[in-house]
């Protein structure tokens, strides 16, 4: 038999959803990365996930991003589309970025450091963001990636839009 | 006969640690050994696994009971309550752990026959170990899907050393890096699961400069899930301080309904999962949920859940492994929920 793996993209995605029997169905904050990011501006940072300090940020990938950085590692899952990284070495990763903060930060310029590389991730594939770095992305067309950092000034939480309520039309 | 020393202390409100396990006779007709652990009994035959206790007894089927056991081994009895069915199960205390009949069966606690004995967790992991291979037969996974391996059944018959004593795998920064866990390959005994022929195998393009090889660095998560052979086992892939990406292939159920002790996300990654979710402390239903690919949700803290997958779908668990956590617990003060809105 041959099976068929369905994954979601921001053309096709099914969502699926909460038969309440005695609960509020906002208590399992439920969205779907793909609608998200079908809604979203390009590179804003949309929290999905949040677990005390911890989130994961759905992000819709469009042409060129500005340059982040943070002072932790972060992790970027792509999930849909083909997505280019830039990594540039900080020179003075301090001097841009609190080590005491968190969260992913906009650089106001170009980084001032060394090019590390580049990374092209295809839905599936996971790269580092590693700290002391400085990244961008850059796609051709729309995709989707998600983000594990922890929250910050960028992390954007609109969690009445994005989850289900229980206010949604039967279908 | 293995036998520790049997010794009960006292220290403060807490409640009386139980230290006395034992591995006992081997049976003449079935050849599988009986177990005890303080006053708990474990005993199989060829279709069922019997716990006994003062003033009770239940009965499970062997299948089921193993493949609740090797994931209470083999998550070091994970975070908050692992029910193996709706009578028994264990509570994790994190250094110690409560082996309880009845505790979270609405009927069991009105009637107040509910039982429970807390352990030290370094006493009764080893008994635990110890009964799941004596009881696991030659042929029979319990990680694996019922169409991947072969019965649980019968009298004893050989062994499966190598299937049951697998250890988590835990990266420290991501999978894939060098040093840290390494890729899934046909040449590393992984190969490509039958439900997931059809997933790319394609490596992401990483040019680093020189001297950034180290961290310039990606991978394929989905192939790499693509090629494990477990199920519902979660293993960490990507740590961002005390967050961690536990990815996890799905085939059939869950083989717990997993009490939570805080809130836990899982993010469908691949196809379809059904979530039955009941209170944690009655077992009365709350709520269903559907978790299609791209769908995130959270499971409360005051829940309990347990899975269905019917094509192995991939399922992001996602943690937080604070150790400040277990004191926010104990002390009643973990939110139930992530988000208020």
């Amino acid at each position: 038999m041959d099976y068929i793996t369905r994954f979601g993209s921001l053309r096709d995605y099914a969502k699926g959803g909460i038969e309440v029997i005695g609960d509020d169905p906002k208590n399992y904050v439920f969205s779907n990365v793909f609608e998200v990011a079908s809604r979203s501006a390009p590179y804003e940072r949309v929290a999905v996930g949040k677990n005390f300090e911890y989130v994961i940020e759905a992000v819709r990938a469009e042409g060129l991003s500005p340059w982040f950085a943070a002072a932790h590692d972060e992790f970027a899952l792509c999930m849909d589309g083909e997505i280019e990284v830039h990594l540039v070495k900080l020179t003075a990763p301090d001097a841009v970025i609190d080590p005491a903060s968190q969260g992913g930060r906009q650089l106001a310029e170009a980084p001032d450091g060394v090019k590390m590389g580049r990374l092209v991730l295809k839905r599936g594939h996971m790269g580092l963001l590693p700290r002391g770095a400085a990244y961008r992305f850059y796609t051709d067309q729309p995709g989707v990636v998600l983000i594990q950092t922890i929250e910050g000034p960028l992390t954007v939480q609109k969690w009445a839009e994005i989850c289900l309520t229980g206010a949604e039309p039967k279908h | 006969m293995a036998m520790q020393d049997l010794t009960y202390d006292q220290t403060g409100s807490k409640p009386a640690l139980v230290r006395h396990t034992a591995s006992l006779e081997i049976d003449n007709q079935t050849g599988y050994r009986s177990f005890q652990a303080g006053s708990f009994a474990f005993k199989r035959n060829e279709y069922f696994a019997t716990i006994s206790w003062p003033g009770g007894s239940h009965t499970m089927p062997i299948d089921a009971f193993l493949r609740a056991l090797m994931r209470d081994i083999a998550w070091g009895f994970f975070y908050g309550v692992v029910n193996f069915d709706d009578v028994f199960g264990t509570i994790n205390h994190y250094g110690e752990v409560t082996m309880f009949a009845g505790r979270f069966n609405e009927a069991y606690r009105s009637a107040g026959r509910d039982f429970e004995e807390r352990f030290p967790s370094d006493v009764l992991m080893p008994l635990f170990t110890a009964m799941v291979g004596d009881w696991t037969n030659e042929g029979y996974d319990p990680f694996a899907a019922p169409m991947e391996t072969g019965a649980a059944w019968g009298v004893k018959n050989g062994d499966n050393h190598e299937a049951v004593q697998r250890t988590r795998v835990a990266a420290r920064r991501m999978v894939g890096l060098a040093g840290d866990v390494e890729l899934r390959t046909d040449e590393n005994g992984y190969p490509v699961n039958r439900m997931f022929a059809d997933v790319p195998q394609d490596a992401p393009i990483v040019e680093a400069e020189p001297g950034f090889e180290r961290e310039v660095s990606a991978f394929n998560l989905f192939a790499y899930l693509s090629r494990s052979d477990v199920t519902w086992n979660p293993s960490v892939c990507s740590v961002v301080g005390d967050s961690l990406f536990c990815p996890t292939s799905e085939e059939f159920i869950l083989p717990v309904d997993h009490g939570n002790d805080r809130v836990e996300w899982f993010l469908t990654l691949s196809d379809e999962i059904y979530w039955d979710i009941k209170d944690k402390e009655t077992g009365r239903p709350r709520a269903k949920v559907l978790g299609r690919a791209g769908d995130i949700y959270c499971m409360p803290a005051d829940i309990r859940h347990k899975g269905y997958s019917t094509k192995r779908a991939m399922l992001l668990v996602w943690e937080n492994g604070s150790p400040v956590i277990p004191e926010l617990i104990a002390r009643g003060e973990a939110p139930v929920v992530p988000v208020v809105f």
